[in-house]
């Protein structure tokens, strides 16, 4: 006997390299495995405002650039009458609009949609940058000197001290030093200085908080610090590590967030809402060419696209005529022709496909019927069908037409060959061994094609076999496996059950 | 609704399509041995290459342009019958049996012209009968004139035995009668009547029709318990020697019982159906089962017959 354990490790093999794939594309794409799933996407809005002084104007804006948690998915300007493009300099992103002259109130707009991201780390920096220097008024120094000196005995490290710097300014009963450094300048200010001052290289960045449905919003400040190489995000509002979720980081290190020339009154406003974006679409505008993109079949034109759509769905066909004709043993005529019928309905509609397809093998039928009279050569006798068939697919199209069904042209998705061939088979059947058993065929055929066609036109189906083509490995191995079956079909429990009930008799 | 447990099948040892197909057909027929038996006229060659005995082949028809004058060359045949060379199922074939003036009578006594014949020629070169719609040749051979054992048990057409032999041993048989539901053909599906035999002795066992008991036959009415088929053994015999022959494992062996000349081999088939098991009221499984375990298959088909008439019997196995 052959052994079978070549046979099940390839089958093993198929079904593990087809979920693994999967996985990882769901994991790495973020493809969503069911279909229609939505995603949170928030549409920011930037509002440029100056007046323009009948000069050329050039007004620069700080783009955000990778910030932490959030990823940029499409971003556009638009702006009448301006020329627009984002430069890219030291690591920083600025959108610059230009126009060589300009008067009066001027609006620029820079939109751009976010999704939420899983980085929530900012990336590592090469320079250690240096402390910047703090100059103090005289009474400030020193209590300055005082707060560090009280938040160094409490911390062991940058991270440590700048949480305890921010719980002594953020105290809502300050001592007489915090009280001294916070009467003249915001706690921001004064905590950028402190941390600098106390060695630690430190910035106020610039955040944008997310709330759906808010116009004119300003950016609110946060604060970095550089430690373990990187620049780590402080909330000043909360005094906590990190941000919070909602909190988009627009703009980072000390430089400008508007420059504009030959403009004045110059401000920038914020809007927002969210929106919810279908998670495919969105998994393929972010994931383009990444990693294991290239296998999944968005590269290709949309014209093959389609193609395959239907191609890869025949594996699920397939697999039901093998169920249904293994396990099963319902007959069909022709192995595979349920399948190709039931890729017509899937252009044609059910109920309009099953009525053309019936009426079209009927009247070939009766065609057919004054053809064996004429005693004609085998291909002759089949090519003339082909035609006929053609002929009767055009008629019927026509006066589907014209009863004003849209559908008249979709008949054309019928297999033209197949059909003459199941219009030959069925004549003879029929002559053979009666119209039962043509009706029996020809109805386990169609019922073998109805079931494919609810399978395929699922949405689940259509998703996973179009998205995850490697599912499809499951199902040949399925396929395999069902090849190896030696026990009864069901229609065996019918055909020999008068053996049984004799024997108990 | 009538269905049976296939726990209870399987009790029975009912040989079930998958399983003849993975563990018999897929194991024991090699793919290069299948031309053999799916052509007819392969199959008498190399019959009469072995010294087993068929009807005498008369000629082939193998080019259309031959059809034109065949009437001279059916000119001095009385009663014969036209096959296609790789048609299945008992598809096109066409028994005269006699003349009436220019028209042929067929087995079922209809007439047919010289026109239908050369219709029927005609598709059967094209290659309407054959597996796939392949070209085919017909081979025109001697009428059967069956035995007198048989007067009165077939109506219309030819009475033939199917013996299943595993491995050269012939394990199950069934004699099946053609009836007027089945237009003349063998076929249990087509609603032939299917008589089991007694390995041991050719006794008939019992009668089935469309899968149900039958004591006497549906056309003549003559009953059908006591059939017991002359001259058995030589008949085992010819179905062992066909293993030698065919070099398949699994095959159905097509005998009919000619008066004058005795046991003559039809056709054989790489892919016998089941309904042998019905016609027997048993499965086919503990026996193929049992001839899978010999270690030493017997070389000589006399042998060979010998254990399966010990082995078979129908209080046996």
């Amino acid at each position: 006997m052959v052994s079978r354990v070549p046979f099940y490790t390839i089958v093993t093999l198929l079904i593990f390299t087809g979920l693994c794939t999967a996985l990882l594309r769901h994991v790495q794409l973020g493809i969503p495995f069911l279909p229609g799933q939505q995603e949170k996407v928030w549409l920011i809005e930037a509002r440029v405002d100056f007046n323009a002084q009948n000069a050329p104007v050039l007004a620069s804006l700080d783009l955000p650039d990778n910030p932490p948690g959030y990823a940029i998915l499409n971003e556009l300007a638009a702006s009448p009458g301006y020329g627009f493009s984002i430069i890219e300099n030291d690591g920083r992103r600025r959108g610059e609009w230009s126009k060589n002259s300009a008067d009066g109130a001027q609006t620029l707009y820079y939109k751009a949609q976010l999704i939420r991201s899983k980085n929530l780390d900012t990336e590592l920096v090469d320079v250690t940058p240096n402390p910047q220097p703090v100059f103090w008024d005289g009474p400030e120094a020193t209590a300055a000197e005082y707060v560090i000196e009280m938040a160094q005995s409490k911390s062991s490290s940058p991270e440590s001290f700048t949480r305890e710097l921010m719980r002594l300014l953020l105290n809502p009963e300050p001592g007489q030093n915090t009280g001294l450094l916070l009467a003249n300048q915001p706690p921001v200010i004064v905590m950028d200085k402190l941390l600098n001052q106390a060695g630690i290289p430190a910035r106020i960045s610039m955040g944008l908080q997310l709330e759906d449905a808010r116009r004119r919003q300003s950016l609110v400040p946060v604060i970095e610090i550089f430690a373990k190489d990187r620049w780590l995000v402080f909330d000043p509002s909360t005094g906590q590590q990190g941000l919070s979720e909602d909190i988009l980081l627009w703009q980072r290190g000390s430089n400008s967030l508007l420059d504009v020339v030959g403009g004045v009154n110059s401000r920038v406003s914020f809007s927002m809402i969210e929106q919810t974006l279908p998670a495919l679409e969105l998994a393929q505008t972010q994931f383009a060419g990444q990693g294991f993109a290239w296998l999944g079949v968005h590269t290709l034109p949309i014209e093959e696209q389609s193609m395959f759509k239907l191609l890869f769905l025949l594996p699920l066909g397939a697999m039901v005529v093998v169920f249904m004709r293994i396990i099963v043993g319902l007959k069909t005529s022709g192995t595979f022709m349920p399948i190709l019928i039931a890729l017509a309905f899937l252009q044609t509609s059910l109920v309009l496909g099953l009525i053309s397809f019936i009426s079209i093998v009927a009247m070939g039928l009766v065609i057919r019927t004054y053809l064996s009279r004429l005693n004609l050569l085998l291909v002759s006798r089949i090519a003339t069908l082909v035609v006929l068939v053609v002929f009767l697919v055009s008629f019927l199209s026509l006066v589907g037409y014209q009863l004003g069904f849209s559908t008249g042209m979709t008949i054309t998705f019928f297999p033209m060959i197949i059909i003459a061939w199941t219009i030959e088979r069925m004549s003879i059947l029929w002559e053979e061994e009666g119209p039962r058993e043509v009706v029996t065929q020809g109805g386990g055929s169609l019922f073998v094609a109805v079931l494919a066609y609810l399978l395929m036109q699922l949405p689940l189906s259509g998703h996973l076999s179009f998205n995850f083509p490697e599912l499809n490995l499951i199902i040949l191995a399925i396929i395999m496996l069902m090849g190896q079956y030696t026990g009864y079909k069901l229609s065996e429990l019918r055909r020999f059950r008068a053996m049984i009930e004799e024997d108990k008799a | 609704m009538n269905w049976v447990s296939p726990f209870r099948l399987a009790k029975a040892g009912i040989l079930g399509m998958n399983c003849r197909n993975v563990d018999f057909i897929g194991r024991y027929n090699l793919r290069r041995f299948y031309p053999l038996v799916d052509d007819k006229l392969k199959t008498k060659l190399l019959a009469e290459e072995y010294g087993v005995a068929t009807p005498t082949l008369r000629f082939v028809v193998k080019t259309q342009h031959e059809i034109g004058h065949i009437e001279d060359r059916l000119m001095d045949l009385n009663g014969f019958a036209i096959k296609p060379s790789r048609g299945s199922g008992g598809k096109g074939i066409l028994v005269i049996i006699g003349r009436k003036g220019n028209q042929f009578i067929k087995s079922s006594g209809t007439e047919v012209s010289i026109e239908d014949i050369r219709r029927h020629l005609t598709n059967t070169l094209a290659g309407l009968y054959s597996l796939r719609g392949a070209p085919d040749v017909a081979i025109i051979e001697d009428l059967i004139e069956f035995d007198d054992t048989f007067k009165g048990y077939s109506h219309e057409g030819v009475p033939d035995i199917r013996i299943i032999v595993f491995r050269g041993y012939p394990v199950m048989a069934m004699l099946r009668l053609a009836t007027h539901a089945s237009d003349g053909k063998a076929n249990l599906h087509q609603g032939a009547v299917g008589v089991g035999l007694d390995i041991a002795t050719g006794q008939g066992l019992k009668a089935v029709q469309f899968s149900n008991p039958i004591t006497l036959h549906p056309d003549t009415k003559m009953p059908l318990g006591d059939l017991k088929i002359p001259d058995w053994k030589n008949m085992l015999l010819l179905a062992s020697r066909c293993y030698e022959m065919s070099n398949l494992g699994y095959i159905g062996t097509d005998i009919v019982l000619d008066k004058s000349r005795g046991a003559q081999l039809l056709e054989l088939n790489a892919r016998p159906g089941l309904s042998i098991q019905v016609a027997n009221g048993k499965g086919l499984l503990p026996r193929l089962r049992h001839i899978e375990k010999i270690r030493k298959p017997h070389r000589l088909a006399d042998d060979r017959v010998e254990y399966a008439m010990a082995t078979f019997h129908s209080q046996g196995i």
